[in-house]
């Protein structure tokens, strides 16, 4: 008797890979997080996140140059999409290393918890880039949503952060719910979801589909629902409050992390499967993106909040990228990849900056924490100068470089208007970067900040909590800061040391993130 | 590899010194700013003046995907703006030196990095490379006005920063425009300016790109209308700041324009040729006229280089090579002059109670007598007392300016005198008249008068041979100015064609070089016949026009000789004499 055989679908493990390090770890983190004692919560915990994190980057190195499609053609395996992933991975990273001793959050809602949700995020930011199906895209965008939302709320007993993870979760839930009726009307209009497939029903179905009211409305739903997870203008209105509101490290990783993924998906979606409609796509998102450069820069001027100014300038580098996707050409995705990476290492040295001085001063994240740290405090000073002159575009730092790289992209795709704008939103923004260099050296220190009773100074295996339990957020305006600690945790001085001076270092050779880029541009085909 | 030493040595140095001790770091700092010095003048006489193009030239790629090298190259456009930034910043590090800073250690080491920017900017032959060192020249001065500076200094460093990226980010945009522009259909993009400038743009490009050019340089100069940083800013920077800043980030615009606008667009610089030198006479006028209702020293000197610069700005787009050269001379007769009044400024400071203000001063040459014979060198010679090399460089450009718009010649030689009256005021009030109130007249001190000395012995041994830029500076200047001069006052048919219709040299008409496009007013086609200095401009058939010349401004006048005078059609030229045809005399039927 002949046993049926089944036949499974063929599991491209090594493709997979990357995943399954990081939902593993997740599992794994959680599980862990139950075990009962100090030590294995607060050590053991992030460190097998962070070797979750660093076993992904690996696997991700090792299937560098691949082009295949994995998981029955949900998923592509692509040098963009791996060009991303190593954002996600290098920001969790960064973010797991400032939550150790820079932030309660993971104290308050469970290290597990809060451990498996970023990796969770991870993963779905690395399942919305990869995806080359509908459904997948949705699936990603709501895998890293939700993880998010809840990260957010994380440091339960301040009250904004609550009010930020509700927030976050009412008008991303929008965002997502605009998203998929847009995807479910292409569907109606094309009949199908796998993106090449329906590249290839536009393209050939000819003028019909390609101004099908049906498929323009679903067109303009998708793109609104991008809008806003990527904190495109007008939709950007949730990015200053729950940016603020939020525990430090995961705005620091949501500001880069997520807009990394959503203008991944943004040029994936666009450029394979709705290439066919640039003309009409191309257009509206240009006006979005110099309305977007405008409103984040305008802004950011009169803000006394760091975070806010940086929720702010976010909006604005989103302005930047969406004219780089704006052009869809290979020399538009490979600048913003650039960018994307440039961007990186600029906010996540500002953000360690400012969770770092969050520990020190008791100003919490006020422009007063930066006073005077120029003289007290250079290590510190020094990488959030670079930052943001990095971020205003200023020569010698990586910001100058990437802002060439999209301007070039754009005025080679006959948008010199939008290059112009560009210019201008940089233009604007030193008004407020150059306000937050001449806090630091141009203002007498502030006073020294009360030490808290019984707690270390110097950091040195113990733990340095900086608020007590029991505070409340206050402030309506800025985050409430306990009393300072004296010196913040090294490895937060180092993260923002690192990423300052990759700045620099990039922006005088920045040859390892065009060959990034480059790879990543070349993946989708286009001219 | 002598221009990369002598570009990154000062920043360098001031690290070195940095890292050693608060101590260390000025005199580090000193040598690293006299050791480029050194190298400097060992350019001037190592490069050879019968050569024209560049030399010492570091050619690598800097960023490959983007097309952007790392290329430096010296001619005579920058050769002696190099060493005038090598003496300027060593003097300045010599008198910073002779007080104590809060953070020596940051404050040398932007002195440091600011001349390295500076540098740079004029050794660049990239022009992202050169936008790059712009942009970056800035920023240091932003921290040395805005940590140790005097009254105000926040504000008044954060509006001259903004105000001057506002035009840098505009050139940024420009530039990039340009080599995506001029990309050509086979190559790769370039920014190399040898590369760009054989690759010339479309007309309608070229108008906006070089306006967003002059924006950049005319608010860093500063020119009239964009001059609103300079009171404050001026008002707010340490002496040893404003002398370097004064003294050499303004040439750095000027010559941006020698090195950059001119020779990349050309049709776009004749076209606006008239409008810049009425914003140079702007200036001039404008510049002059404050400078002599002030009574702050340092907004005396701060308006004098407006008219100054004024003035370069019209020797440049006088678009001749007299103008040109003369410009050239300005500039480093203004660095040294302007440099050694912000020095002798602090001088009477501290001899009138502390007080810069006119009001407070006077008869401070009484028991001063080395004092006096130095400011009053200095004086002469800013106000260009003939005698002095800024005669020669104000009567060289002002015969250019004759020789192509002469109503703006006139005009501008209003500005001349008034210079008299500003600087001559500053002076009296000063030095003589009655004791001002606080006032206790003693001589220069050595230490002030080590300072002081070494830019007046330059300013005197180049009154007494002002031949040294110039002859050097020469082909560079007529090569830079060439194009753009070429359109603008195009050289007469050559005799052959006499015969046929004379409008043949009819100033602005048919095609213009290259581009097709033809601008209003300058372009006209040189002509078929033997192309004047072997220039590239459009052999195209000169329509038959005859037509009255522009926008009614003077055709060219008197022509570059060797070419045969260019018949005057419609306007009658203000000089009269139409040469005869068929004679190519080298006509001079100039003015």
């Amino acid at each position: 008797m002949t046993l049926a055989a089944l036949k499974g679908p063929h599991i491209d493990w090594a493709g997979l890979s990357p995943l399954i390090a990081l939902l593993g770890g997740a599992v794994v983190v959680l599980l862990v997080g139950l075990v009962p004692g100090a030590v294995v919560r607060r050590r053991i915990v992030p460190l097998l996140g962070a070797t979750s994190l660093l076993a992904a980057i690996g696997l991700t190195i090792w299937q560098w140059h691949e082009a295949k499609s994995i998981v029955s053609g949900a998923l592509r395996v692509d040098d963009l999409a791996l060009a991303l992933d190593l954002i996600f991975y290098v920001a969790g990273l960064a973010c797991i290393a400032l939550t150790h001793r820079g932030s309660v959050a993971d104290e308050q809602a469970g290290h597990g918890e809060y451990h498996c949700l970023l990796l969770s995020a991870v993963a779905g930011m690395a399942i919305l880039v990869a995806a080359q199906n509908l459904v997948t895209v949705f699936l990603g965008l709501e895998l890293l949503s939700i993880s998010l939302y809840v990260l957010c709320a994380t440091e339960m007993r301040r009250e904004t952060s609550l009010e930020s993870g509700l927030k976050y979760l009412i008008i991303g839930s929008v965002g997502s719910a605009t998203f998929l009726y847009g995807l479910a009307l292409i569907y109606g209009a094309t009949g199908k979801t796998d993106f090449a497939e329906i590249a290839r029903a536009l393209g050939t179905e000819g003028g019909g589909l390609l101004s099908d009211p049906l498929m323009l409305t679903g067109l303009g739903l998708a793109l609104v629902g991008l809008a806003f997870k990527a904190s495109v203008a007008p939709f950007h209105q949730w990015t200053p409050d729950v940016y603020e509101g939020a525990p430090t490290p995961i705005t620091a990783f949501m500001a880069v992390a997520t807009k990394a993924a959503a203008f991944g998906i943004f040029l994936r979606f666009l450029d394979v499967a709705l290439i066919d409609l640039q003309v009409h796509w191309a257009p509206v998102l240009a006006a979005l993106a110099a309305i977007t450069i405008v409103v984040g820069n305008v802004g950011a001027l009169g803000q006394s909040s760091l975070k806010r100014i940086l929720a702010y300038s976010g909006v604005a580098q989103a302005g930047y990228l969406l004219a780089g996707v704006v052009v869809g050409s290979k020399l538009g995705i490979q600048a913003t990849v650039f960018y994307l990476g440039v961007y990186m290492t600029m906010n996540l040295a500002a953000f360690a900056v400012i969770v770092a001085r969050e520990q020190e001063s008791g100003e919490g994240d006020d422009m007063a924490a930066l006073e005077g740290i120029g003289a007290t405090r250079p290590v510190l000073a020094w990488p959030m100068t670079i930052a943001m002159l990095s971020l205003a575009g200023i020569p010698a730092t990586a910001g100058f470089v990437g802002k060439i790289y999209l301007i070039e992209a754009v005025v080679d795709g006959d948008y010199t208007w939008l290059g112009v704008v560009i210019v201008i939103g940089s233009m604007i923004s030193l008004g407020y970067y150059l306000r937050v260099i001449a806090t630091m050296w141009m203002r007498p220190a502030a006073g020294t900040v009360p030490a808290m009773a019984g707690a270390a100074s110097e950091v040195d295996g113990e733990e340095a909590r900086p608020a007590p339990a029991g505070e409340t957020g206050g402030d309506a305006t800025t985050q409430e800061g306990g009393a300072g600690t004296g010196r913040a945790a090294p490895e937060i001085v180092g993260v923002a040391v690192l990423f300052g001076a990759a700045s620099l270092v990039f922006g005088i050779l920045p040859s390892p993130l065009f060959d990034l880029a480059l790879d990543a541009g070349r993946s989708l085909g286009l001219l | 590899m002598p221009l990369s030493i002598l570009i990154w040595l000062p920043v360098v140095a001031a690290l070195l010194g940095a890292a050693l001790g608060p101590r260390v770091a000025p005199r580090a700092t000193l040598v690293g700013a006299a050791a480029t010095l050194g190298i400097a003048i060992w350019l001037i006489t190592d490069v050879d003046p019968a050569r024209s193009g560049l030399s010492h030239v570091t050619d690598e790629v800097w960023i490959s995907e983007l097309g952007i090298h790392y290329k430096l190259g010296v001619d005579g456009l920058n050769l002696f703006l190099i060493a005038l930034t090598g003496l300027l910043f060593t003097i300045a590090v010599l008198a910073a030196g002779r007080r104590e800073w809060e953070r020596p250690r940051l404050f040398y080491f932007h002195l440091g990095l600011a001349e390295t920017a500076v540098l740079g900017a004029f050794c660049a032959q990239d022009l992202a490379l050169f936008v790059a060192f712009f942009d970056l020249m800035l920023i240091p001065f932003y921290f040395l006005i805005g940590t140790w500076g005097g009254r105000n200094r926040v504000p008044a460093t954060t509006k001259l920063v903004i105000y001057t990226l506002v035009g840098s980010l505009l050139m940024l945009a420009a530039a990039i425009a340009t080599a995506v522009l001029a990309t050509p259909a086979e190559g790769g993009i370039t920014f190399v300016l040898s590369e760009l400038q054989r690759l010339p743009l479309p007309e309608g490009s070229q108008e906006w790109i070089f306006l967003c050019f002059a924006a950049a340089f005319l608010v860093k100069m500063p020119a009239f209308p964009l001059h609103g940083w300079l009171p404050d800013g001026y008002r707010a920077m340490p002496i040893p700041v404003v002398a370097v800043f004064s003294g050499v980030l303004s040439k750095v615009a000027a010559y941006g324009f020698l090195r950059v606008a001119l020779p990349l667009f050309p049709d776009a610089s004749a076209h606006f040729q008239t409008l810049l030198l009425l914003i140079a006479l702007a200036s001039i006028l404008y510049g002059s006229v404050m400078a002599f209702t002030q009574t702050d020293m340092r907004l005396i000197v701060g308006y004098s280089s407006i008219a100054q610069l004024g003035f370069i700005t019209l020797g440049i787009f006088s678009l001749r090579p007299e103008g040109a050269q003369g410009a050239i001379l300005q500039m480093i007769n203004h660095g040294l002059v302007t440099a050694a009044l912000f020095f002798i400024i602090a001088v009477l400071a501290s001899r009138a109670g502390d007080s810069e203000d006119l009001r407070d001063m006077g008869g401070i040459a009484f028991r001063a007598p080395v004092l006096a014979a130095l400011f009053l060198i200095v004086a002469l010679a800013t106000l260009a007392m003939p005698g002095s090399a800024n005669f020669v460089g104000e009567f060289l450009i002002l015969l250019g300016v004759f020789q192509s718009k002469i109503v703006i010649a006139i005009v501008a030689f209003a500005g001349v005198a008034l210079a008299a009256v500003y600087m001559l005021r500053a002076f009296i009030r000063t030095m003589h008249n009655r004791a001002g109130p606080k006032v206790e007249s003693r001589d220069i001190g050595f230490a002030d008068g080590l300072v002081i000395t070494p830019l007046v012995a330059v300013i005197v041994a180049l009154a007494l041979y002002p031949q040294l830029p110039l002859e050097r500076s020469e082909k560079s200047a007529r090569a830079s100015i060439r194009d753009a001069r070429l359109i603008a006052q195009p050289p007469a048919p050559a005799p052959a064609q006499q015969g046929a219709p004379p409008q043949g040299a009819a100033p602005p008409q048919g095609a213009a070089p290259p581009q097709g496009g033809a601008p209003p007013q300058g372009a006209a086609p040189p002509v078929q016949g033997a192309p004047p200095q072997g220039a590239p401009p459009p052999q195209g058939a000169p329509p038959p026009q005859g037509g009255p010349p522009p926008q009614g401004a003077p055709p060219p006048q008197g022509g570059p000789p060797p070419q045969g005078a260019p018949p005057p059609q419609g306007a009658p030229p203000p000089q009269g004499a139409p040469p005869p045809q068929g004679a190519p005399p080298p006509q001079g039927a100039a003015p």
